[in-house]
């Protein structure tokens, strides 16, 4: 009986597959240029507006949309269910703010930095050798054990840096300034910011595409589909799980990096479960191993958290139960939602 | 460092241990028989507490106010188990941890709404608040002594019914093989409902024990949650026998690490390191163990599935 379930679940998953393969479709391409016009025009609109509040809040949204999206490249794309991708998301908050206050000069390791330029690419190598270690232990397990062990090592990390009293530890870190990026620009400017942000974004997720349609992107959706046939077709499976996940924990502490620079501030609530457990919410609502899905899912929840926080007081009630029923309504996220509703239209 | 301060320790060890245990058994089972991971379980302890303080207000007696706490949850429990969590069993346990995560905003926001903001109090009963002499010189909070004698009894109770009874025998069925149990058995829905209730009622006991000890306030639940989840994972998933292990032995690394690491390192290395790294190294501890035991046994110490 198991088996009828798993071939027909493979069939219907090879089938979306298969409609988010077909390129040829121009309603996709006009949409996304016609959304990326809107975003770039976005914060004149809203200076024009005087709503200025609303560009570090879109700013927020795309820099969520970037880390949900590295986190469904391992649990979308490879089926590795991470509960543990705040420690990279948090992780790279504390490397961006650790690098700017010059404290790492206590210990000998690194001259303090303002510069994007070393700062980021630093958080993103940084976090890359984290995910590495903690992937080259996690990935031995699997399912249950494989959820339990990453929550296990970012809930270890979460504890270091609450002791850590030279960061700041239960109260979290000021962060004096953004980063510096030179070129006569200062991110401090929180328009130009938005536009770093949604550069980052833009070029990560054209990133991502070229990943999951590549050679890589197939073995690594042939090993969610069935391990043990990859492994009988010769590939060493376990290589190719941790390569993507180190490339999602750096991508996520880019992501941390920019979060810590629009807050100017970092703190351990970053590295706890429930961050982990909302970028999984954000993937699972946009829609697991969809492209997009981490980017929907990130623009839902906040802009719901934003609106809903607006009317009550209990927002987290609305939310949660907002969610509960798109759970029900929708198995394959808001994403699989719309190409249901699309398709059906067509007919 | 002396004898008494040593049992002083595996004395807290051993009672924190035990709440867990009454946290976890729930978990394990509705994790080993649904194959249903509830990140809400959490909720039921918080709304255990809450019942519990609200109720022990009302008549006046703690264990009055207990037990009604434990029917309440249990009936609560029972009601969230037929009409919501039994549609997601069949799902992924992706789909399972978004569910229940969101069941923790709704209810974490429900309590808010029901008694407020402001963490509630409770008082220990006057018959235990004080301390008991247990060894010359070894004076031991009384209450803190009947919540490891309830953990205890429970403990046994729950062995009794899980290896003795008949609905036990059907509750083993269904952790080491819950498609043949479903194949075999009648009336598995039923049963689903009695484990969930079961398993909201142990979560409410030990919130409404530890309510005199901790704070009873909201997102109480989600501190403990995840090491309920630890102590699941490492005593094998489906396993009370391994829940009972798994706890007192998360309940003594803890504890100890706490009380001791501290001045262990201080033995190795300068007081100022000691200092820095025991605490946050102590709060580490059993993530630390938690990930060698996954490392070595991916299924835990004692697996129930065959």
């Amino acid at each position: 009986m198991t088996s009828t379930l798993v071939s027909i679940s493979s069939k219907a998953i090879a089938s979306a597959g298969d409609a988010a393969g077909k390129r040829s479709s121009l309603v996709p391409t006009v949409a996304g240029l016609g959304l990326l016009t809107a975003l770039l025009l976005f914060p004149s609109i809203a200076a024009a507006l005087d709503e200025t509040f609303y560009v570090s809040f879109v700013t927020r949204i795309l820099i969520f949309a970037l880390a949900a999206s590295s986190l469904n490249l391992i649990l979308g794309f490879g089926g590795m269910v991470s509960f543990g991708h705040a420690a990279f998301f948090g992780g790279g908050a504390y490397i961006v703010g650790m690098l700017s206050i010059e404290v790492t000069r206590d210990i000998g390791l690194l001259p303090g930095t303002q510069s994007a330029w070393v700062a980021w690419p630093t958080t993103m190598l940084a976090c890359a050798l984290m995910a590495a270690l903690i992937g080259a232990i996690s990935l031995r397990t699997r399912g249950v054990s494989f959820i339990m062990i990453t929550l296990a090592f970012a809930q270890m990390i979460y504890y270091l840096f609450v002791s850590l009293k030279t960061y700041g530890g239960d109260e979290g870190m000021n962060i004096g300034t953004r980063s510096t990026i030179g070129f006569g620009l200062s991110l401090s400017d929180d328009a130009t910011f938005y536009y770093v942000v949604l550069a980052l974004l833009v070029v990560s997720m054209m990133l991502f595409r070229r990943l999951v349609h590549s050679r890589f992107g197939n073995v690594i959706r042939g090993i969610r589909e069935n391990e043990t046939r990859m492994e009988a077709i010769g590939y060493d499976t376990y290589r190719y799980k941790l390569v993507c996940f180190v490339i999602a924990g750096s991508f996520a502490g880019l992501a941390g990096a920019l979060l810590a620079n629009q807050n100017t501030f970092v703190s351990p609530r970053m590295l706890d479960w429930h961050q982990s457990g909302l970028l999984i919410m954000m993937v699972i609502l946009g829609g697991v191993g969809r492209l997009w899905g981490g980017v929907v899912g990130a623009v839902v929840i906040l802009l719901l958290e934003e609106i809903l926080s607006e009317y009550t007081l209990y927002w987290q009630f609305w939310l949660g139960s907002l969610l509960l029923f798109l759970i029900i309504v929708a198995p394959k996220g808001l994403i699989g939602l719309a190409d249901r509703a699309f398709k059906g239209g067509l007919k | 460092m002396t004898a008494t301060f040593l049992l002083e320790q595996m004395l807290n060890g051993l009672q924190f241990g035990l709440m867990l245990f009454l946290l976890a058994a729930g978990l394990t089972l509705v994790f080993g028989i649904m194959n249903m991971i509830n990140l809400a379980h959490g909720s039921l302890y918080m709304i255990g507490a809450y019942l519990a303080a609200t109720a022990v207000g009302y008549t006046g007696s703690f264990v009055a106010g207990v037990l009604i706490a434990l029917a309440g949850t249990a009936a609560f429990g029972a009601l969230l188990e037929s009409s919501l969590l039994r549609r997601f069993y069949g799902r992924d346990h992706l789909s399972q941890v978004l569910a229940t995560f969101a069941l923790i905003l709704i209810l974490n926001d429900g309590v808010r709404m029901i008694w407020g903001p402001h963490a509630m109090l409770v008082n220990v009963p006057a018959l235990v608040s004080g301390p008991i002499e247990l060894l010359p010189g070894l004076h031991y909070p009384a209450y803190r002594l009947v919540v490891i004698a309830v953990g205890l009894l429970v403990a046994l109770g729950l062995y009794l019914l899980v290896v003795h009874t008949r609905i036990g025998m059907r509750i083993r069925a269904g952790a080491s093989n819950r498609e043949m149990a479903n194949a075999l058995g009648g009336n598995i829905s039923g049963l689903f409902t009695v484990v969930f209730a079961l398993g909201a009622m142990l979560a409410a006991l030990a919130g409404a024990m530890l309510g005199p000890v901790l704070a009873v306030e909201v997102g109480m639940g989600e501190s403990i949650i995840i090491l309920a989840f630890v102590v699941v994972v490492i005593g094998g998933i489906g396993s009370v026998r391994g829940a009972l292990i798994g706890a007192i032995v998360v309940g003594c690394v803890d504890t100890f690490g706490r009380a001791f690491l501290t001045t262990i390192l201080r033995e190795f290395s300068s007081p100022t390191v000691a200092d820095n790294l025991g605490p946050s190294l102590a709060s580490m501890l059993i993530y630390i163990v938690m990930a060698a035991i996954l490392f070595w046994k991916p299924r835990g110490l004692f697996p129930a599935q065959a």
